[in-house]
């Protein structure tokens, strides 16, 4: 009783600190930075965006109110409708290879041998790194003149001819494609082995006893209780694929002769490298309608298993 | 698995993940050794005889000497260490006061807040960078390290906060209300009970939050502009890169230097980084 006295007492006599301690102010002042930073950087540009696309402003030009036009614009525009397909097979292929391989590795890294932690940590490296450089390493190797790759595959008598990596279209695609999933391997094989570790191994075991082969305790054992950390991985790599900048501006910058533009590398060169603001302010929005789309099926669809 | 004969291991086990490590690894390798090794030997035609790609007898620090005395390499490594700082330390002030508000205390709208935070988690930043660029055209910040320190923390706070949220949540309420019933304010509590407790998840949170400011590209490459204010992935495209030529060893030099700081906070942090990095997951 005494502390409880003290302690109104210590209220009363401060009226700051009792301004503190109500739950609705304080919620307020500890809110106020993350509010004052969101609303300056990320909303406020967002409805900038919003009337930028509906101008036909450029670098050092205000525009003035053109309507839908540079939608209508992006919308006939054959390179815009080749970023969006590259952006889609892009995002659907990478997303389904990074999930078996990261699968694997985390199964891989989920038994028990020497050296696990240090094999753990070496294996994150591709993510850790800063992707633009890592990226440069890459298209080193895929040179057209000097390439390892190319050396690699010539000796072990697997090509007769150089490969030019990055100058035909659909070799380049594959490359980048390449490069993402093997940076995005780990960030898949990391978190998906932490859920792994939650799965108590007695499961295992009890099916094993009851004759159930390696394939069958994964399909009914492993991959349904997987699931839901599975489906959230997913969803945060789909969403930052979707919205891939840096391999593709490093690696082809969108060519040879524009096919491997995706939303953002396409929306940057026209933005910034043109300077058509407005125009590429359009492509930047396009990309949320189907990211939106993308997003609400996942979390759609993660609500269903959690409520199963 | 148990009564496995030895070769099943190596084809289900050694093998696979030897491979793995091999090709997960194998750029940094081609980073290192490109570094090191003269021009002669670089440019060499892929088909070569008598020609060992993969190792060197003549190493030679040229390249490095190149990029620390032609290029502001040491600069951008400055500038990129005091962004990711500053917008690091920003947002775990920010993440640790919106974790706690939106995980403890009752308030109108707190569960609108919260998914209004979860949603910006998943604005990428390739989404705004026109508009951005516009806005901080409009508030003089272009091409300053403000423009970086106060939007990085756009994509690091969402992440900050739902992980602090965690965190906090796991924290038993009984701790705060003893220090209550002591006579500390709620914010007392917050800064000398709860913080310490969650110490692990500052961390952890940080950890991750710096080496994504250290990665970050696109708003670097656009708010940019003078040599002397870039960041490091942003310097060396740009400046290392004249046109169509690129200059191997110093790009290969600048990529390994300029991956060494965030390679050595993340091995000292590992477990932390990890507990980031699932945290961040964690639905």
């Amino acid at each position: 009783m005494a502390t409880a006295a003290a302690s109104v007492n210590h209220q009363t006599s401060h009226p700051k600190a009792s301004l503190l301690d109500n739950e609705r102010w304080l919620a307020f002042f500890l809110l106020a930075p993350t509010a004052v930073l969101l609303g300056l950087f990320i909303a406020y540009p967002f409805f900038e965006g919003i009337w930028l696309s509906l101008t036909n402003t450029r670098v050092g030009v205000p525009g003035e109110f053109v309507g839908l036009r540079n939608f209508e614009k992006v919308w006939n525009d054959s390179i815009f409708r080749t970023a969006v397909w590259n952006t889609v097979w892009y995002t659907f292929i990478t997303t389904v290879v990074k999930l078996a391989l990261g699968l694997w590795l985390a199964q891989l890294l989920n038994r028990h041998f020497k050296g696990k932690a240090f094999i753990r940590a070496f294996v994150l490296l591709p993510f850790i790194i800063p992707t633009v450089l890592s990226t440069f390493a890459w298209k080193w190797m895929f040179d057209p003149t000097f390439s390892v790759l190319n050396w690699m595959f010539f000796r072990l008598g697997i090509i007769s001819t150089r490969i030019n990596w990055l100058g035909d279209p659909d070799l380049a695609f594959f490359s980048i494609i390449v490069v993402n999933v093997w940076r995005g391997v780990p960030f898949y094989a990391i978190s998906l082995l932490a859920g792994l570790q939650t799965i108590n191994p007695e499961l295992q075991e009890a099916a094993a006893i009851d004759g159930a082969n390696a394939w069958q305790r994964f399909r009914h054992i492993t991959w349904p209780l997987l699931l839901p950390v599975t489906m959230v991985v997913t969803l945060f790599s789909v969403v930052q694929t979707f919205a891939d900048f840096q391999l593709v501006y490093v690696l082809t910058g969108g060519g040879p002769a524009n096919a491997t533009h995706l939303f953002a590398t396409y929306a940057y060169q026209i933005g910034v490298g043109t300077g058509l603001l407005s125009e590429g302010a359009a492509i930047s929005l396009a990309i949320f309608p189907a990211l939106f789309l993308v997003v609400l099926l996942q979390l759609l669809y993660i609500r269903r298993v959690e409520n199963r | 698995m148990i009564e496995g004969a030895r070769w099943r291991r190596w084809v289900s086990f050694y093998i696979p993940l030897g491979m793995f490590v091999v090709v997960l690894l194998f750029p940094f390798y081609w980073m290192m050794i490109t570094t090191v090794r003269p021009d002669g030997e670089l440019y060499r035609p892929w088909n070569a005889a008598n020609y060992n790609p993969f190792w060197t007898n003549y190493p030679t620090l040229d390249h490095i000497v190149l990029l620390l005395e032609e290029t502001l390499f040491s600069t951008w490594l400055w500038n990129t260490m005091i962004i990711s700082l500053a917008s690091t330390a920003i947002s775990l002030v920010c993440g640790v006061f919106a974790g706690y508000a939106l995980s403890r205390l009752k308030f109108r709208y707190a569960g609108a807040l919260g998914t209004g935070i979860f949603v910006t988690y998943l604005v990428p930043q390739t989404l705004l960078f026109i508009p951005l660029a516009d806005t901080i055209r409009n508030f003089h910040l272009g091409d300053t390290p403000w423009a970086l320190i106060l939007t990085y923390p756009t994509f690091l706070i969402p992440f900050c906060t739902w992980l602090m949220m965690g965190y906090f949540k796991a924290i038993p309420k009984e701790l705060e209300e003893c220090a209550r019933i002591d006579g500390a304010t709620r914010f007392e509590a917050l800064v000398y009970i709860i913080l310490p407790v969650a110490v692990p998840g500052v961390l952890s949170a940080g950890i991750f939050a710096f080496t994504l400011s250290w990665n970050e590209f696109i708003y670097a490459l656009v708010f940019m502009s003078s040599s002397e204010q870039k960041t490091v992935p942003v310097g060396v495209v740009s400046e290392l890169v004249r046109g169509d030529v690129f200059y191997w060893g110093p790009l290969m030099a600048g990529a390994l230097l300029g991956s060494i700081p965030v390679a050595l906070v993340y091995s000292f942090f590992v477990e932390h980084y990890v507990a980031g990095l699932t945290g961040s997951v964690k639905g």
